[in-house]
């Protein structure tokens, strides 16, 4: 008897535990099936349907259209005067790598070392982190987060933001290889280095780039020759780095390259020119709209943010908000990257820049989903409300692009997220705080 | 001669009225947003020498006034940012946890390209505020962004002098553990503070009695010899911040320390005051309303530091809910230039009515300035600082056409050119770029301690002339 009151004591204990630790992140999010009625639909890939139903069942849409016959097992969502978009991606982050920008034990982009292609952040994802369930309810459903260090920093991943583990929530584990390409020239007013150095330092970096990409070619090529004839070949060393230039150097996942100034961006073209194996998306690109014909002519496309200052002091005040529409009209398939951690859920407010300079909305709207999916691959699975796609979408009670407006139920990978976060937490508690002070 | 005589006076009206740099305009047909009293359709907005004569329908302009049609546009009082740094020479005078004799009146300048972005969103005042590495830093200086005109002409004329203050991580990070110097603590915080404040009621009973005994002395009374104290700038300062001749404007971020400086003003009858970023300020909203506090806060801003952690985005929206004048700064180079945005987030978050949302960046920043008789709402009799917009302000797919400061214009977005600096350097690289993408966002480029942080190491002081 002893033993069972101790017994009951303790899953009881593990109960209130259990329960506290959950309520400390979110709430448990529902899973099954839904039927979104009357919707005003935004498929981004087939136009807009009116007074449209979305079913979902599991992980996947499985009807999109005017009608459906809505079984009784459906849990049926009326959303009639609101919008239905898919989820959005923001193509470049540090989400789930970085908690505390400040505190450093609480940051995990940055590796030492100038060339660490075997460096993942899959790795490092922590699927608790409180800025994940922040940005999600601001319909945010999928970024790529990268590390951010060196000359080769590592490999991005591709995650949706909801799971408990990051295997759980890579949509592909390893999404791209993020280079950093070197500067030629200064990197503002304050850069005292003379053009001398500039250059030598800029050609001695290019050189470790070129020596450990053909060190990379020759690797894949002995391996592979041991491969094809294991018998008769002796193996080469383990080498964890170039085992991972491997699916680089042969296109399999893209590299993606850094870089903001004119003349980088043009030498970053000329360079991805002299491997024609590989695949190469340029990121960041704030100087992009000067060069935006010979970046659509070299076929690369751009991940970008608008929310930023011109990057010199000559330039028109709207540039960079009109970056992502001159750089769309010249050709280039561009996608929306904050390159943020806690306010990636700014993300739709890039877009909504790019859009009002430029871009327009419907370009815009493609460029913070379909876009960002197709450049990472996973076109087939997300970007779009489309039969036999994953259920990553929301509902909105206008356009999502306005700070006035307001995301009302997000889906990602078909579970109904739960439309809390520490903000909205604290919100609740203390808008109408009560407990009067002492004094 | 008498020819001669008209030229001359010609001339000195011609002279000081450049000098003012006022403008007239009649603005036609816009939504008036006036904030103090609702939206007024096609309706005229006339600006007479730099002053709002006329607000009402069908206004003819008198000779000489130009028009511009505001048909379908909105036109709105001019952004207020209450917490800013651009157009600074220097941000940080860190050598002291007290220095308030600095001031940035002497660290203006008018030709920061900056000053035109802010204006390409509306903006039409700052408040160019000290950093925040010292507990209590330098002196603040209200701006208008007459952009191109001098130190002295970009001071907001008439608006009460202000102060920097700054509690948590930054005074005790930048003193205590980068110079072993208190405070390092939030305790050692709230003790410098009161030290500063006790030797300031000291120095001016004792000044005082120096002076009555100099002046009875000279007088004939030579049995009581003065005993000289000398004047003290430091002193002198934090004795008009007791009686409330100074503002003070506060960085801070824990509810606690909120609580704390509070209670401390209390203590010495300090009643005019406004926390700055003030994240955790909706925990301690109903002290702050009774204690008639102003807060000043980020939109959205967060997580940078372990102080901000525990924030949230409705932070504004409790924060009016409660009843506490808030508004929305942008302490940044890039917010500065969408906090139309910025504030229509509080509509998003927490649901706070456009209305509100609008007055947290005009007439509140303008109250927590002592500017809010001058600015901050279209009044007849206010100053004439407007901006016109192709939407409604809050939208984000609105513009800012034109804005006006005094009456004059100092942005329009058809004659903007590609080309905005005042003073082409010859020998500007036109190829420089800046860091990299991912820097550029959030709070990477720390303002508030621009000059001050980095020059603290473990070795040492060292100066480093990064751009942080």
């Amino acid at each position: 008897m002893k033993y069972y009151k101790s017994f009951l004591t303790t899953c009881l204990l593990v109960f209130v535990i259990g329960m506290s630790a959950e309520a400390q992140i979110t709430e448990k999010a529902e899973y099954g099936k839904f039927a979104i009625t009357n919707a005003t639909i935004h498929t981004v890939s087939d136009g807009v349907i009116q007074n449209g139903v979305v079913l979902i069942n599991g992980e996947k849409i499985v009807h999109v259209g005017k009608n459906a016959k809505i079984t009784a097992d459906y849990q049926r969502i009326d959303a009639t005067g609101k919008h239905l978009y898919p989820g959005f991606m923001d193509a470049g982050t540090q989400l789930g790598l970085q908690e505390i920008g400040a505190v450093a034990v609480t940051n995990d982009q940055a590796e030492l070392g100038d060339l660490n292609p075997h460096v993942r952040a899959f790795t490092a994802i922590n699927p608790s982190s409180v800025n994940i369930p922040v940005t999600r309810v601001n319909g945010i459903t999928h970024v790529v987060s990268l590390p951010v260090s060196g000359l080769i920093s590592g490999k991005g991943t591709l995650i949706d933001l909801y799971g408990y583990s990051p295997d759980s929530m890579a949509v592909s584990a390893n999404t791209g290889l993020h280079l950093n390409w070197p500067n030629s020239q200064k990197r503002g007013w304050w850069d005292d280095r003379s053009d001398k150095k500039i250059k030598k330092e800029y050609e001695e970096k290019l050189k470790t780039l070129n020596n450990f990409w053909s060190k990379a070619e020759f690797y894949h090529k002995m391996m592979l020759a041991y491969e094809a004839n294991p018998q008769n070949k002796e193996k080469p060393d383990a080498d964890k780095k170039m085992q991972a230039m491997r699916e680089v150097i042969t296109g399999e996942i893209p590299v993606i390259i850094s870089v903001d100034a004119k003349k980088d961006i043009l030498n970053a073209i000329e360079w991805t020119k002299e491997h024609p194996e590989a695949r190469f998306i340029l990121a960041g690109v704030q100087d992009g709209w000067r060069v935006a014909d010979e970046i659509a002519d070299a076929g690369l496309p751009c991940l970008v943010s608008t929310l930023y200052t011109p990057q010199r002091d000559y330039d028109n005040y709207q540039r960079p908000y009109q970056n992502p529409g001159k750089l769309h009209e010249a050709g280039v398939k561009v996608a929306i990257a904050t390159g943020g951690v806690e306010n990636v859920r700014n993300a739709p407010y890039h877009a909504g820049y790019a859009a009002t300079y430029g871009l327009g909305k419907k370009e815009a709207l493609k460029a913070i989903t379909l876009n960002a999916a197709e450049i990472f691959d996973v076109g087939d699975q997300l970007g779009s409300i489309e039969k036999g796609k994953q259920a990553n979408l929301f509902i909105s009670d206008g356009d999502p692009f306005e700070p006035m407006n307001h995301i009302e139920q997000v889906f990602i990978r078909g579970y109904k997220i739960p439309m809390v976060s520490r903000h909205t937490q604290l919100y609740e508690e203390y808008l109408n705080r009560g407990a009067k002070s002492n004094k | 001669m008498k020819k001669l005589l008209l030229l001359v006076i010609a001339l000195c009206i011609g002279v000081s009225g450049y000098a003012q740099k006022t403008g007239s305009v009649l603005i036609k047909n816009g939504t008036v947003m006036t904030i103090t009293d609702g939206n007024k359709a096609d309706t005229d907005v006339l600006i007479e020498d730099g002053v709002i004569t006329k607000i009402g329908k069908d206004l003819s302009a008198p000779r000489g006034v130009e028009i511009v049609d505001a048909g379908s546009k909105y036109v709105m009082p001019g952004i207020i940012d209450a917490h800013s740094h651009i157009a600074a020479v220097d941000v940080n005078e860190w050598t002291n946890p007290v220095t308030a004799e600095v001031s940035m009146e002497e660290s203006i300048d008018p030709t920061d390209v900056n000053i035109y972005w802010a204006l390409a969103g509306g903006v039409t005042s700052i408040h160019l505020m000290h950093g925040s590495a010292n507990v209590i830093g330098g002196q603040n200086e209200t701006l208008k962004l007459r952009y191109g005109s001098s130190m002295d002409e970009m001071r907001f004329k008439g608006a009460p002098r202000t102060i920097k203050f700054a509690l948590g991580e930054n005074p005790t990070r930048v003193h205590g553990q980068g110079f072993d110097v208190k405070p390092r603590s939030r305790m050692g915080v709230e003790q410098v503070v009161r030290d500063h404040f006790d030797a300031a009621l000291d120095y001016k009973r004792n000044r005082q009695e120096y002076l009555d005994a100099k002046e009875a002395y000279e007088s004939g009374d030579r049995d009581n010899p003065p005993i000289p104290v000398a004047k003290n700038e430091r002193l002198e300062v934090l004795v008009d911040i007791i009686e409330g001749e100074v503002w003070v404007h506060t960085h801070s971020y824990r509810a606690d320390e909120i609580v704390m400086l509070m209670r401390v003003f209390n203590d010495y009858g300090i009643e005019n005051y406004t926390f700055q970023h003030a994240n955790e300020a909706f925990k301690v909203a109903p002290e702050l309303k009774k204690n008639n506090a102003y807060t000043s806060v980020f939109a959205d801003w967060w997580a940078y530091k372990f102080e901000v952690y525990y924030s949230t985005a409705y932070n504004a929206s409790i924060l009016n809910a409660n009843g506490v004048r808030n508004s929305i700064n942008s302490d940044s180079g890039e917010l500065i230039r969408h906090l139309n945005h910025e504030a229509a987030k509080a509509v998003h978050y927490g649901g706070t009515s456009k209305q509100d949302a609008l007055k947290m960046i005009t007439i509140n920043p303008a109250m927590q300035l002592g500017i809010d008789d001058k600015v901050g709402s279209i009044e007849e009799g206010k100053h004439g600082d407007i901006a016109i917009w192709n939407g409604h302000p809050l939208s984000i797919y609105s513009i800012a056409e034109k804005t006006y400061v005094d009456g004059k214009k100092y942005f329009d977005r058809s004659e903007d050119k590609n080309d905005m600096r005042l003073e082409a350097d010859a020998e500007t690289d036109f190829d420089e770029g800046r860091s990299r993408w991912y820097n550029e966002n959030g709070r990477q480029n720390n303002t508030c301690l621009q000059g001050a942080e980095i020059r603290f190491t473990k070795k040492g002081m060292k100066l480093n002339q990064s751009r942080n």
